[in-house]
């Protein structure tokens, strides 16, 4: 289950696969991916509020924010051989669209806005998304949100009231043009990693063994497992505690996975159903 | 950077960021270099991941703490204590790197009978003189010689003081004759290295656990790393930045750190040195091009009115016998040429009888409180924001409102442009707009993106920026200001006869413009920094073809080599994998002489060859007769190791092979600086101005020759240690910078990009202290000292502990100073609260470590925040008079 769905479509166009590994256990919070995304992607600002969650003031991946830094401060020693003397550590991790193999968002998408690319990558397509929003509950990870800004009229990029569907599109003009996206690109310690993704795949089996033998707690891959709920991830991470501590879902399942089974399980019954009224009309009649 | 400049020869960062991966254990103290260097701490990280050990040593657990492999808390300000505790550590157990301790450092040099500790002294050095407040530095000298500066202040009448080289890029001089007086064995009880062991003698690790707030465990961990990684075969390494520098012990804390690489033998070698980490772009450009009062460019002296009548004394005060300052009259007369060319003569001694003089302190503290007493009439402020990013910042703000006239060039309007009608005194009814007679002028500035030009950064590297959009509507570069500034005064004083216009008349100011706004060619200025012979018109490839006879020209003479064969040299932008080695010598270019580790020839031993082959770097290569290597060899490329200087010589030729620091008069690294400091030839640990401690060591409490202003109304102190009253302020507060902004926060609150990653000024406190007065996590709290208050939001946190000392549990609070009253996002400036008490040798304010109390709730609002102020302030001054205790330094005045 590891071809993501759609990609052989493309034919003889079709790319390599690419995505991301962020490697948590080189993040320095410096938060040059938010700004460099935002940048790159005209994104407007996403409120000026303080949380009072240690430095992270984003929240959360939304429609304006598609790069999001995570702060998690711990009583736990960094590495478990006993040396975390002071058993304080501060965790960082950017979080992205995790670009899923099985994407359930594309399956309820019913204009065709969002899309597999031929990088394998999915991309909102602004042009033809009609905000209906069917895709936002349906991303195990609450990725995908509507944009509700009110009209600049100074800044042409948003001079309309919006209400469309935004999210990380692995900076797929980018991507185009041959560049790598503007997240990975501005990450100064290589926290945020581009390439194919069987080689970052690779880059991260070696980065684990490492960290393992050096005895870092708590080191894991996540999305990295092709056999997983959502097929892996095309964006996939290394973090240093549970999912759960980053606001992750420990287990995620593309929630389109039982719809087949659903609608064969609701048209069973409602055919039950057109047989039994039809077979009590048929019984009055007689 | 004296701190740096007295120990090494030069005032800046001995090695450059991308070497640290060559690092086997990396200190970052005085720094949040995470945070604050994101690009540069790339390769701390590079050096975590080839398994050196990062040593975070810091009040804070910071971003940068997170990245280390091992975290120290310590109080703010007991940074000597630490330090010296480690160079006791290193004395006491005979851990130093003998051989290159013995050549390569004063520690042979026997010091004068008359020089007295502060360990014999209760906390002062020989020749302090209470009445005027400060040191005869006479008892300090080199035994048998005469106290000399190499660029320094030696006249008639003019008796020698510590403040003598200049901004400190220039090592002491000593006197002509005699090499110094030496017990190579290192026994000598008068000898430096024995000095320094009875100096650091009572710096056990138990005194540091007492005084920093840290675990004896803790600290000896560091100390064996730190030995474990020097030596031969390994190299250790320190970062700092302005945590070690803006106390009132600043240049005496890096100093510390001066020594402790001396004694374990890491300075000019890979993987070592001391990394000073500057917080603007180009902050080390702006003082070897300076912006300060007391230096001109490449840390020449500015002449002073007491010290210097004639050329002939100027010259001679500053030229030192021996070493590279032995040539300042070619760099001092080639400057001359660069700013008045033909007008300057031999004959006329280069103008130099006609050239400004400084009289006084012109110290941005020392001008506002000029501005406070009515005595300054003008005022231009560019690219600072004083109103929010100067320690005590009403006073500042009270100050401007003296001011007949203001300029402010900026990019935004910052405070300091709109102090006038909406700083926090407008609020308060402390100024009111109509009574302020100051005329504003704000002159929109242009963007870097807007202008060509260069930029010299954390590693004295030249990198050139290039032009991409033309400034919008009236926003002008520094440089169209300046230029065209000048072309109209000149303009305007071209008929003069008075002859103190002589000079203006005499400038040189031709550089040509381009595009409609007629911006001047930045290469053009650049050219007149490196330099050229004025006959040929050829560019000079260096400092050493000055010439002292007007035939050469030269704005900088630490640049000179930056436009070598015509070429823009700070342009080239050769990435480093296109290279043969990680030094990428071909990237942009380096001070002096595109080298990229400074007194490398230390990376050698004393006969020339590596120290190890793993810690290869620059080395004599015999057969070609010729220092080689992966760097430019910081030394003279022909000069045998074995060459011993003939008698009578001068300059660099007084320089034996196997001396490395070449800037320094005796070609050595200081371990014990006989000149150059205000403060003392050897760092010792005093508290902070203000800090809830005596001094453990001495009844001498705080440094007695840092700058205070105990007559200025503006500028009260806190109570301190256990003086009644000091209870009033009981918490150790420390300010910082965030990731997310950029000093006072023009450049960044007014980005929404920026401003909404870290909107609201806050404060981080330990959930013990938010216990102890009633604080609420995501609440507000209201922080005050004697100066003002102010408010924060509450982030409660374990990342800042308490520590326990002398049988205390002292809390410290942390405070990013980012906000101000104007952007898109707003908020009180933490340094309002902070004083104007200074370190002598540069003149920095202590923001590090400073004393305050803390209350939830908001601040009061309007005239009740002074008064709010005023009332604290007076009951804890009235109790501390009622049980006066008298400093030993309370009686002089500084």
């Amino acid at each position: 289950m590891s071809a993501p769905d759609g990609l052989v479509t493309y034919g003889d166009e079709q790319q390599e696969r690419v995505g991301f590994f962020t490697d948590t256990s080189v993040c320095i919070g410096c938060k040059a991916c938010e700004v460099a995304c935002k940048e790159w992607n005209l994104i407007p600002e996403d409120g000026l509020s303080w949380t009072g969650n240690s430095y992270d003031n984003t929240g959360e991946l939304s429609a304006n924010t598609w790069r999001h830094v995570a702060f998690v401060e711990q009583e736990k020693p960094l590495l478990t051989n006993g040396n975390g003397e002071t058993g304080l550590r501060w965790l960082m991790e950017s979080d992205v669209c995790k670009h899923c193999t099985h994407a359930a968002c594309l399956d309820v998408c019913p204009t065709g806005s969002l899309f597999r690319t031929e990088f394998g990558t999915v991309v909102v397509q602004q042009d033809i998304c009609n905000g209906c929003g069917y895709c936002v509950p349906a991303c195990p990870f609450g990725v995908l949100d509507k944009r509700h800004l009110a009209p600049a009229p100074d800044l042409p990029a948003f001079a309309k009231e919006d209400g469309r569907v935004w999210k990380c599109t692995l900076c797929y003009d980018r991507l185009k043009g041959g560049h790598e996206p503007a997240c990975a690109k501005a990450c100064p310690t290589k926290s945020i990693q581009f390439g194919p993704l069987d080689e970052l795949r690779e880059r991260a089996d070696a980065r684990l063994a490492k960290l393992d033998a050096e005895g870092w707690n708590g080191a894991q891959l996540y999305g990295r497992d092709p056999d997983d709920g959502v097929g892996g991830f095309g964006a996939f991470f290394l973090l240093l505690d549970e999912p759960e501590v980053y606001g992750l879902p420990p287990d995620p399942v593309v929630t389109t996975r039982d719809l087949p089974e659903m609608w064969t399980n609701m048209l069973a019954a409602a055919g039950a159903l057109v047989v039994g009224v039809a077979a009590a009309f048929v019984g009055s009649r007689s | 950077m004296p701190g740096l400049g007295t120990s090494f020869g030069r005032g800046g960062a001995t090695t450059f960021q991308q070497d640290l991966q060559n690092s086997d254990c990396i200190v970052i103290m005085g720094s949040n270099m995470a945070e604050n260097h994101p690009v540069g701490f790339q390769w701390v990280m590079e050096a975590r991941e080839r398994g050196a050990k990062v040593i975070h040593v810091d009040p804070r657990f910071t971003r940068t703490s997170a990245m280390a492999t091992k975290h120290v808390g310590i109080r703010a300000g007991s940074d000597i204590a630490f330090l010296g505790g480690i160079a006791n550590y290193i004395l006491e157990h005979d851990l130093y790197f003998r051989e290159y301790v013995a050549k390569y450092t004063n520690a042979p040099v026997i010091i004068d009978e008359r020089f007295v500790d502060t360990e014999d002294a209760d906390g002062l050095f020989s020749g302090w003189d209470p009445e005027a407040g400060r040191y005869d530095i006479e008892s300090w000298r080199y035994e048998g010689m005469e106290v000399h500066g190499a660029a320094g202040q030696r006249g008639e009448g003019f008796e020698p003081r510590g403040e003598q080289s200049g901004h400190g890029a220039a090592g002491g001089g000593l006197h002509h004759g005699e090499p110094p007086v030496e017990d190579p064995e290192l026994e000598h009880p008068r000898c430096v290295l024995q000095i320094l062991k009875r100096h650091y003698r009572r710096y056990t690790p138990e005194f540091v656990a007492e005084t920093c707030g840290c675990s004896v465990e803790d600290f000896v961990e560091v100390c064996q790393t730190l030995v474990e990684n020097s030596g031969r075969e390994r190299t250790s390494a320190f970062c700092y930045a302005v945590g070690w520098t803006q106390h009132t012990t600043g240049v005496q804390t890096i100093r510390s750190a001066a020594i402790v690489q001396q004694l374990l033998g890491n300075i000019g070698r890979p993987g070592g040195g001391i990394m000073a980490l500057r917080g603007h772009a180009s902050i080390q450009g702006s003082t070897d091009i300076p912006t300060l009062f007391n230096i001109l460019p490449g840390y020449l002296p500015m002449p002073h009115t007491l010290s210097y009548s004639k050329l002939e004394n100027f010259i001679d005060a500053n030229t030192s016998p021996t070493g590279w300052w032995g040539n300042f009259e070619a760099y001092w007369v080639s400057l001359m040429k660069a700013y008045f060319g033909e007008h300057a003569t031999v004959e006329n001694d280069w103008l130099f009888d006609l050239l400004p003089r400084i009289d006084s302190d012109n110290s941005a503290y020392f001008t506002v409180q000029q501005m406070l007493a009515g005595n300054v009439k003008g005022y231009i402020i560019a690219g600072e924001n004083p109103a929010v990013g100067h320690a005590n910042g009403k006073a500042h703000r009270l100050g401007l409102a003296k001011l007949d006239w203001l300029v402010v060039r900026d990019i935004v309007e910052i405070e300091s442009a709109s102090f006038w009608y909406d700083s926090p005194e407008i609020e308060s009814g402390e100024l009111e707009t109509e009574a302020i007679a100051t005329e504003v002028f704000f002159l929109p500035a242009a963007t870097h993106t807007e202008k060509d030009g260069s930029f010299t950064n954390t590693q004295r590297l030249l990198q050139w920026h290039w032009q991409a959009v033309e400034p919008k509507e009236d926003c002008r570069s520094e440089l169209w200001f300046y230029f065209h500034l000048g072309r109209l005064i000149k303009q305007k004083l071209e008929d003069s006869e008075e002859e103190r216009d002589t000079l203006i008349k005499a400038l040189r100011w031709e550089y040509p413009t381009h595009s409609q706004i007629q911006e001047p060619a930045a290469e053009a200025v650049l050219q007149e920094v490196n330099g050229w012979e004025i006959e040929s018109g050829k560019f000079l490839s260096g400092y050493p073809e000055l010439k002292d006879d007007g035939s050469t020209l030269c704005g900088c003479w630490i640049y000179s080599g930056c436009f070598t064969d015509g070429v823009n040299q700070t342009a080239r932008k050769k990435p480093h994998w296109e290279q043969e080695s990680y030094v990428a010598p071909e990237w942009a270019w380096a001070w002096p002489a595109n080298r990229r580790i400074i007194y490398n020839r230390a990376s050698a031993d004393p006969d020339g060859n590596p120290w190890s082959e793993r810690k290869r770097y620059v080395w004599w290569d015999g057969d070609e007769g010729k220092w080689t290597g992966l760097d430019v060899p910081d030394f003279k490329e022909d000069k045998e190791p074995g060459y011993v200087p003939p008698e009578g010589s001068g300059a660099e030729d007084a320089i034996a092979g196997d001396h490395p620091f070449i800037m320094q008069a005796d070609g050595r690294a200081w371990l014990y600086v006989a000149q150059g400091l205000e403060d003392g030839p050897l760092p010792t640990h005093y508290e902070p101005h203000e800090s809830p401690f005596d001094n453990p060591l001495y009844s001498q409490r705080a440094n007695p020759r840092r700058q205070q202003n105990k007559d200025l109304a503006e500028d009260p102190y806190n109570p301190v240690a256990d003086e009644p009253g000091s209870e009033i302020y009981p918490y150790v507060v420390t300010t910082y910078r965030l990731t997310e902004h950029h000093t006072a926060g023009g450049m960044t609150r007014t980005v929404p990009y920026l401003a909404e990653l870290q909107p609201e000024m806050f404060c981080e406190v330990h959930p013990d202290l938010a216990r102890e007065v009633g604080l609420e996590h995501g609440g507000w709290a209201t922080i005050y000292t004697s100066r003002s208050a102010i408010e924060a939001r509450v982030l409660v946190t374990d990342r800042i502990r308490p520590l326990r000392m002398n049988g205390r549990e002292v809390h410290q609070v942390g405070l990013p100073y980012h906000w101000g009253g104007r952007g898109l996002v707003t908020g009180d400036s933490a340094n309002d609260l902070a004083h104007m008490a200074l370190d002598p040798n540069v003149h920095i304010q202590e923001v590090k470590a400073f004393t305050c109390g803390i209350r939830p709730g908001r601040r009061p609002r309007g005239p009740e925040l002074p008064r709010f102020v005023a009332e604290l302030r007076d009951q804890a001054h009235s109790r501390r008079e009622q049980d006066p205790r008298i400093e030993p330094e309370e009686a002089r005045k500084t």
